[in-house]
């Protein structure tokens, strides 16, 4: 059981692949090692960091509380496909850069990944709002001051100032 | 125009001189962060890597009668295994910092014979996969025996408590007595004494979000370590693991990029590194290990413990503040590792912001069955701030004086900078004074003060807090002579490499392993402006390596320092690049290397700008066309250089305890205001000033941003964030899912304010 193998299908940041997955491997595992989606990271392995969140049929999920195979048929969308790699930013991720709203970075594709679907629910958010949809996420070296201005202003409900 | 365009056909006249340092220059660093293309030590994969897991002690106080790696070993796909005893064999003890009698304990990268914290590692596999290992982990058996355990600092000093280090005899590790002024006197002749009996600043850690992980590979072949991973002091580290493994430093390469935080809790990794590299030497291949959360919060390291005892403090009638004395214990764990540093650093600021003349400090360093500590953001100086500012609310309140009034009274006057305190430390600069009016200015303490009036009987409190304190950066290393004369440390530095490269390109590599704090923007911005061209134009090398050799034993990201060495290097670097560059134009354009200038990649004759060489043309003569390069500099031309940055200090007296122990001070004054609901407890901060004082900032955004950061750790630290232990020993919040940390709707929208004092060292 423990060493068994099913092939799965994804298709992430728009390319479809099948793969051949350990049943035990989380989903994390499989993004990072075995398609190369490194920017995808871990932080705490029980759900509570969002570091390792991507964007699962358009819902924000964290990546390391499921398994691979469970992604089977799923529609992935990492870090990685926000902007091609050698392309100009998004506008979350130059709004990112903009406010600095990074420092080390290890959190910062999981709160790009939470912000956008964030602001796919919520195109408009106030502060507070803001802050309560990345309270899955957490950063230890901004203070979120400037990723809840970054976001909001990617929303374009910054008040200047 | 048409002139120039004759003369060097490539020259396009520069905009004015533009200068950088001091703007709010946008990253180097965020493009490939946004884009999850940084660098993390767990990206680092090598051809036939193993995985590495490690067996942990369950019992916070064991005797190990045994261990049993043959079930593990059985499993097809384990590569080897190691164990505490093979260890002993294997490695020396660390050579630590402790003097006697703490100097005596044995510390190895795995518990040799006994267990001395739950979480300390007894032996480890290296297996092909990470699940495999884990498996094969949990195949291991250890025969413990439980022994009675220690776990407060101040009973662990009491004669018939379990000791956790036999060979120390007990379980204090150092005693020392700072002592100035003559406190004794003093409360005799104070018009009052306010006596605290008991003060304790609990166990944090600021958790870096990415947990520790390394690729060890021991070559066979050439007999080098390469190991890429997350230490942030990797020559530390190679100071202790080198004598440990039998091998020389130079055999310890240390790679590392990105690394996801740090706040001084990756600074004693190198136990874990060095167990890596024994299982790469036995399996012959690479060992791979990534910490989980879990194994972070229990076998990495915390921040200090201090409780405080006995406090007296001499006040006279008109809140006068003449001193204090106390007794300090750390509870430094298990293992006194980077201990007992803690021991001398909190005097770097022994009277915090204020005017103290008489102090005394009973300091004990102490080892119980919990987690080892670490040098955690603020190390030191943060509890002994935290007490000296519950001193001056304490006083105010017995006293029934208003605390900012006391804080006034006692601050150190503007006028007295530079300012020696008592123990021979040197304030640079600051201005408490107009800070703290800042601060409740920009909070509006007065209508706080009336609207906490107006809640009493509502059901909520309004609290109002201020601190101040001030962050000491760049630390002379002698005063670890404080705690043992015998440690040949003193002084500090950092080294840098700047060169031309073979087109002219600017490059500089540097010797820290930066955590976020912008080193590759910042330096940037300094050797822009020595050089003439835009950050843009200025490549640097991210992360620390050893084959660059931009290193020295002090190289790292830690204590507050970068921005005076790591820069301090980078621009001696740059400018001896610039020399060369003037010698070489000089002598090409047959001109003075006074008379030249530098911009826009171009070298030219002040007042004559058709007189240019670019700095493609001079890299050209010295790298790939020296036949025509003049021979008067021909062996004076490098265009790659490295400097050394060394703060001007001396030894501390160890006799006296005195000496300058930092060269910098920033200062920070904050005031919040909280309400509490009296029927649930509930914790809300309405407001959150933060006025801060650095000197001038190179780069005012990154300073803003670390402000923030370091203010979200401290509300963190107080309202939510500790580390928790059973009466066995077992600590209660080992996860993120018990360990709280602050999140962003937990956060203050901190508002910021900025006094400048300028250094006049720097």
């Amino acid at each position: 059981m423990a060493d068994d193998v099913l092939p799965i299908t994804v298709t992430v940041n728009g390319e479809r692949q099948t793969k051949v997955v350990p049943v035990r491997q989380l989903l994390v595992h499989f993004l990072r090692d075995t398609l190369g989606k490194q920017g995808t990271h871990i932080g705490c392995d029980s759900g509570n960091c969002g570091a390792c969140t991507v964007i699962c049929d358009g819902k924000a999920i964290k990546s390391c509380m499921q398994l691979a195979v469970q992604a089977d048929e799923c529609e992935i969308e990492t870090v990685e496909g926000l902007s091609e790699p050698l392309g100009p930013q998004s506008e979350l991720q130059a709004s990112f850069a903009k406010h600095h709203a990074l420092q080390c970075g290890y959190c910062t594709p999981g709160m790009l990944m939470s912000s956008k679907a964030l602001l796919a629910e919520q195109p408009e958010p106030d502060e507070q709002a803001v802050r309560r949809g990345l309270k899955g996420n957490i950063c230890r070296c901004t203070g979120y001051v400037n990723i809840v201005r970054a976001v909001q202003d990617a929303a374009g409900t910054l008040e200047q100032g | 125009m048409s002139t120039r365009e004759r003369t060097v056909e490539t020259w396009t006249p520069p905009a004015t001189n533009q200068v950088w340092t001091g703007q709010s220059v946008p990253r180097k660093e965020d493009n490939r962060l946004v884009k999850g293309q940084g660098e993390f030590a767990d990206d680092a994969w090598m051809h036939r890597t193993g995985h590495v897991h490690f067996v942990r002690s369950p019992h916070a106080h064991a005797v190990i009668n045994g261990i049993d790696v043959s079930a593990a070993e059985r499993l097809d796909g384990v590569f080897a295994t190691l164990t505490g005893e093979e260890v002993r064999r294997l490695t020396d003890r660390y050579s630590g910092v402790a003097p006697e009698p703490g100097g005596r304990a044995k510390d190895y990268c795995l518990a040799v014979a006994k267990a001395r914290f739950s979480g300390e590692p007894v032996a480890a596999v290296l297996a092909e996969t990470r699940e495999l290992a884990r498996d094969a982990a949990a195949l291991i058996e250890v025969d413990y025996e439980p022994l009675p355990v220690v776990l407060d600092a101040i009973e662990a000093t009491h004669p018939d408590a379990p000791v956790v280090h036999t060979e120390v005899g007990s379980n204090v590790g150092w005693h020392g007595v700072y002592d100035f002024g003559d406190v004794e006197t003093a409360c005799e002749e104070a018009d009052h004494v306010v006596r605290i009996p008991h003060l304790h600043f609990h166990r944090f850690s600021s958790t870096p979000l990415e947990c520790s992980a390394a690729v060890v590979n021991w070559d066979p072949g050439t007999d080098v370590i390469n190991i890429t991973s997350n230490n942030q002091m990797p020559q530390f580290a190679a100071m202790q693991i080198a004598p440990a493994l039998g091998v020389r430093t130079d055999q310890l390469q240390f790679r590392a990029q990105d690394i996801g935080g740090a706040f001084g809790i990756k600074l004693t990794s190198y136990t874990y590194l060095t167990a890596l590299a024994l299982l790469s030497r036995k399996a012959g291949r690479p060992a791979k290990w990534t910490e989980y959360r879990s194994d972070h919060l229990v076998g990495s390291c915390h921040g200090n413990e201090r409780t405080f005892t006995d406090i007296e403090v001499p006040v006279m009638a008109d809140g006068e503040i003449l001193g204090f004395s106390a007794k300090a214990f750390d509870d430094v764990g298990a293992h006194m590792r980077y201990e007992p540093l803690g021991g001398v650093i909190f005097t770097q600021v022994l009277p915090a912001c204020y005017g103290f003349q008489h102090l005394k400090v009973d300091y004990t360093s102490v080892t119980t069955n919990k987690t080892p500590v670490g040098p955690n953001r603020g190390y030191s100086r943060m509890q002994h701030l935290w007490m000296v500012e519950r001193i001056v609310d304490i006083v105010a309140a017995e006293l029934d004086l208003d605390p900012v009034a006391v804080r006034k009274r006692n601050y150190i006057p503007t006028a007295a900078f530079p300012y020696e305190t008592p123990n021979g430390c040197i304030y640079d600069s600051g201005d408490y004074h107009q800070m703290l009016d800042k601060a409740l200015e920009m909070l509006d303490y007065d209508g706080w003060r009336a609207r906490q009036k107006a809640a009493e009987g509502s059901g909520k409190r309004i609290g109002i807090g201020i601190g101040s304190t001030l962050d000491s950066g760049t630390s002379n290393f002698g005063q670890a002579r404080l705690i043992n004369k015998h440690l040949p440390f003193s002084g500090n530095g950092e080294a840098a490499i700047c060169k031309l490269d073979l087109h002219g390109e600017v490059s500089v590599a540097l010797g820290s392993a930066p955590q976020g704090q912008g080193h590759e923007t910042t330096t940037a911005q300094v050797v822009a402006d020595v050089l003439g061209l835009t950050p843009a134009e200025v490549e640097v090398r991210p992360g620390h390596d050893s084959a660059r050799n931009a290193y020295i034993a002090f190289s790292g990201t830690y204590a507050s320092q970068f921005a005076v060495t790591g820069i301090g290097a980078a621009l001696g670097a740059a400018k001896a690049v610039r020399d060369d560059i003037f010698r070489v134009a000089a002598a090409v354009l047959e001109c003075e290397p006074g008379d030249l200038q530098l911009n826009g990649g171009f070298v030219s004759v002040d007042g004559d700008e058709d007189r240019a060489m670019s700095f493609a043309e001079v890299a050209n003569l010295v790298y790939m066309n020296n036949g025509s390069l003049p021979p008067e500099v021909f062996d004076e031309a490098s265009l790659n250089r490295r400097y050394v940055y060394r703060p001007p200090f001396g030894v501390p007296d160890w006799k006296t305890k005195t000496g300058q122990l930092t060269l910098t001070y920033a200062s920070q004054v904050h005031a919040c205001v909280i309400e509490i609901d009296e029927e649930t407890g509930v914790t809300t901060v309405l407001d959150y000033v933060a006025i801060d004082d650095c000197g001038v900032p190179i780069n005012p955004q990154i300073v803003q941003g670390q402000i923030h950061g370091a203010a979200a750790h401290g509300v963190a630290a107080v309202l939510q964030e500790t580390l928790e232990y059973d009466e066995q020993g077992q600590l209660l919040n080992g996860t993120f899912w018990d360990y709280h940390v602050i999140s962003a709707p937990d956060t203050p929208a901190f508002r910021t304010g900025h006094v400048v004092s300028p250094s006049p060292f720097t």
